[in-house]
């Protein structure tokens, strides 16, 4: 029963001077589901990835049925039986669950549709699937496209099954379900390997787990003898100190208070679900969690960019003493309430800043509205432009070089620069320092820590859980929409962060079931 | 029994006047499930014409005694080739090169216009000749009717089984395509294309070449309506801007007919029967003619305005149409 279906030696995968997978080895026997468990960026999908074909590793060997194999493109992948189920579904909308699982099989024979529903019916009838062959993939919901996406590769005769974060986007329930038909699979013999960082799913679900850190292979172990402890631990490793000065912060006083508020996609999936914190002045509030769990919508909401289904946001102003909700206004309502709000996205250069545009012309995306007549005024954007140049030390040849040309750490001076300078109360930063070096980073923790100093309520989302540690002064912890905890920056430990971002409210789920 | 031959009449020549249109169409329509939507049809439907014309000239030229037969095998491969060859620049340019397709598509309608009425007019001055162009022998043999069925069926005959072959062609042409889009395995591979490249091109199918054999193949039928109108709508004759507007009408025709060929049929002859009404509807003023001229534009502008508000989503273009596939280099 127990015989290998594949194996890895000593994989290595870099990408310039970058090291994505730095000696990995993984074995999965038939009749076994493997979990591989890593935070972003610890090269999970990377290694799936030079698995099914689409990356060539730079060392290390892939073993299958006893033999070295080289995997040079998805289709030799399918000829080994290994099948992937990506976390984007390939599907073409317009065509029935059956068009689409037979898509580009050239099997031999006349072309009747009838007979591969048949076949169809069998798989799903053996796994337990619940499907319509002639259902269009339009008329489906997530839970049935990830369905056919699976059917796809069974049709296709795959032994070694990857799926890429499945759960990311189905419900409770629809997980339940998934892996109800992943046990069956295992039961029948397959070998499948499943990526997610959900603590309890993967001792749920997986015989033994893989544990990936910033690309290297931390081990190994049988799901019967870890816990969630065990596997936190070799999740976020060991604490770094940075050394990031932390002042106390002076007199904090309640800034925006954020009430139960709900966000909806438009699959109808929970982005933000019953959330509720309060920022304070004088303060860095750090928020974590694993990239897509909801910050980007939080931070949008509050800025007026997204629509909420529930909840309020309450601004208090300290300049007058009054309280306004920002719910569901825009950006320019937001600014018309004297609300001194600055938002540093994510995306720098697509919402943040104008590539084409020149420093100067990005410092008038913020006052364009000034001056008296038609023609714009830009005498004092170019002083600000050259202002931010000489104090951040932006790397520039002048105020006129569009900001596209700028590396990456010297767009974010510029952004952040631009941002501070309209001395906000409120500063939201979402990434700010994600692809800078060292120095730069640094140089962006003081300006956010003056900021702080100055009394405004800093907003901090970061993914690197040290420097949250010893930047903020709480860090709230968000998973799949919802706040799972919120501690004290000073005393948290690293590896209660890490378990609070893996973790999922299970009673919720508990309670759904019934 | 006047009106009943009146009718009869104009059905024949609504057929007339919508066969060219169904080559348009038909071709349009396989061409835009590979996504390519090809602008360049009606330069193209030109370029049909003239290359079966130039065809059909070298070999009554220098020819003694030119075969009916070869004369229409000539001049068809002649025009098959010719549009296939614009339809090959067309996919060059917006498949290999990337370039925007209703830039292309325009251009080489210009340019196919112009070629046409270029050679149109210059054809016989290359060979020291006066006049127009006129291919009696060419012409007439694509004229020929059906033996026995066009004259022992009385006027159901005449009406029916009078026309050349290429009405029929098209019929044939426009049915089998239907066929083989919806129910082969080259079909279901050609619209996942249409659809969604990407999705395409990771289930193994080699999109590039699905989109060059679709928009040349396309660009040939569309062709064959050129064909037809110098051929045998004019008998063999060359006018410069002879052939007009009606590759614009096909396109229209493809929105008409949800995509579909075989609805394509109906739709042509439909807009080759508002194509040609004003000849048939009796005391007509001058001004009246042309308002009724302007029913098939008309129509087409009706058209759109509901195809575009309707959401059934089989009703709609398909989703990749007009966009460039690049896949993504990771």
């Amino acid at each position: 029963m127990n015989n290998v279906a594949i194996e890895l030696r000593g994989i290595t995968k870099r990408f310039g001077s970058v090291v994505a997978n730095k000696g990995v080895n993984l074995t999965v026997c038939n009749g076994e589901i493997l979990s591989l468990l890593g935070e972003n960026g610890s090269g999970k999908t990377t290694l799936m990835n030079v698995i099914s074909g689409i990356y060539h590793p730079d060392e290390g060997q892939i073993i299958i049925g006893g033999e070295p194999v080289s995997i040079n493109s998805p289709h030799d992948a399918f000829n080994y039986k290994i099948g992937m189920i990506h976390q984007h579904f390939k599907l073409v909308d317009l065509f029935t669950a059956a068009e689409n699982i037979i898509l580009g099989l050239n099997e031999k024979g006349k072309f009747d549709i009838k007979s591969v529903s048949k076949k169809v019916a069998e798989i799903s009838s053996k796994y337990g699937f619940d499907i319509d062959p002639n259902k269009k993939i339009y008329e489906m919901s997530v839970s049935e496209k990830q369905t056919v996406e699976i059917i796809k590769v069974l049709y296709r005769g795959a032994d070694i099954l990857i799926l890429d974060e499945p759960t990311a986007v189905l419900t409770p329930q629809e997980t339940r379900k998934l892996f109800d038909i992943l046990r069956r699979m295992r039961d029948d013999g397959k070998a499948i390997i499943i990526i997610t960082h959900k603590l309890h799913e993967v001792l749920d679900l997986s015989d033994k787990v893989a544990v990936l850190r910033h690309g290297e292979y931390v081990g190994t172990v049988n799901t019967s003898e870890a816990d969630e402890n065990i596997l936190t631990e070799m999740m976020v490793g060991k604490k770094v100190e940075l050394n990031i000065e932390r002042p106390e912060p002076v007199d904090p006083q309640d800034r925006l208070v954020v009430e139960h508020i709900d966000c909806m996609s438009r699959e109808g999936v929970k982005l933000l679900d019953d959330v509720s914190f309060t920022v304070r002045s004088g303060e860095i509030l750090g928020i974590a969690g694993i990239a897509g769990s909801g910050q980007r919508e939080l931070l949008e909401a509050i800025a007026g960019l997204q629509k909420l289904d529930g909840g309020s946001i309450i601004y208090h102003n300290p300049k007058t003493g009054t309280s306004e909700n920002l719910r569901d206004k825009t950006p320019l309502e937001i600014r018309e309430l004297g609300v001194r709000l600055s938002f540093v996205p994510e995306d720098r250069l697509g919402m943040g800043l104008v590539g084409n545009m020149s420093v100067v012309d990005n410092m008038m995306l913020r006052s364009y509205r000034r001056g008296k007549s038609v023609f714009v005024e830009r005498h004092g954007p170019e002083e600000l432009a050259h202002k931010i140049i000489k104090d951040l030390e932006v790397a520039t040849p002048d105020a006129e070089t569009p900001v596209r040309r700028l590396s990456g750490g010297n767009v974010q001076k510029v952004l952040l620069g631009r941002e501070i300078s309209s001395s906000p109360t409120l500063l939201m930063a979402a990434y700010p320092v994600r692809g800078l070096d060292i120095n730069s980073s640094y140089l962006i923790y003081d300006l956010l820590n003056d900021q702080k100093r100055k009394g405004v309520a800093v907003i901090f989302v970061g993914e690197d859980l040290d420097v949250l540690l010893d930047l903020c002064d709480r860090i709230m912890v968000i998973g799949s929409g919802r706040i799972t905890g919120i501690v004290d920056g000073r005393n948290a430990t690293k590896n209660e962060v890490g378990y609070l971002m893996t973790k999922t409210d299970r009673e919720e789920e508990k309670s759904d079931a019934e | 029994m006047d009106v009943f031959v009146k009718i009869m009449a104009f059905i024949a020549a609504t057929v007339v006047q919508g066969t060219p249109l169904l080559f348009g169409a038909v071709g349009e329509i396989i061409t835009e499930k590979s996504g390519n939507l090809n602008l360049g049809i009606p330069g193209i439907m030109y370029i049909g014409g003239i290359s079966g014309i130039i065809g059909g000239y070298l070999y009554e030229h220098f020819c003694a005694e030119p075969i009916p037969i070869l004369c229409v095998i000539i001049s068809l491969l002649a025009s098959l080739v010719g549009s296939a060859f614009i339809a090959f620049i067309y996919s060059f340019l917006t498949i290999t090169l990337k370039a925007n397709q209703n830039v292309v598509g325009l251009a080489l309608t210009t340019l196919g216009v112009g070629l046409g009425n270029f050679y149109g007019g210059s054809l016989l001055k290359f060979f020291g000749e006066d006049g127009s162009i006129s291919l009696y022998i060419t012409g007439n043999a694509y004229k020929t009717k059906i033996p026995f069925l066009s004259d022992h069926l009385g006027i159901f005959g005449e009406t029916f089984f009078s026309f050349g072959f290429l009405v029929y062609l098209a019929i044939f042409i426009a049915i089998l395509s239907q066929w083989i889009i919806n129910r082969t395995r080259v079909g279901l591979n050609l619209r996942a294309i249409g659809e969604n490249p990407a999705t395409a091109d990771a289930a193994g199918i080699n999109v590039s070449l699905y989109k060059y054999v679709a928009t040349c193949v396309g660009g040939a039928i569309a062709g064959l309506g050129g064909l037809y109108f110098v051929m045998d709508y004019t008998t063999g004759a060359w006018t410069n801007n002879g052939f007009g507007d009606r590759g614009w009408l096909a396109i229209a025709i493809v929105i008409f007919a949800l995509w579909k060929p075989r609805s394509a049929i109906l739709s042509s002859y439909i807009f080759g029967g508002l194509y040609i009404a004003s000849v048939f509807i009796s005391g007509l003023s001058g001004s009246t003619k042309e308002l009724i001229k302007m029913l098939p534009y008309l129509v087409t502008i009706i058209v759109l305005v509901f195809t575009s508000s309707r959401k059934k989503r089989e009703h709609q273009p398909p989703a990749a149409l007009g966009q460039s596939y690049f896949r993504e280099e990771r």
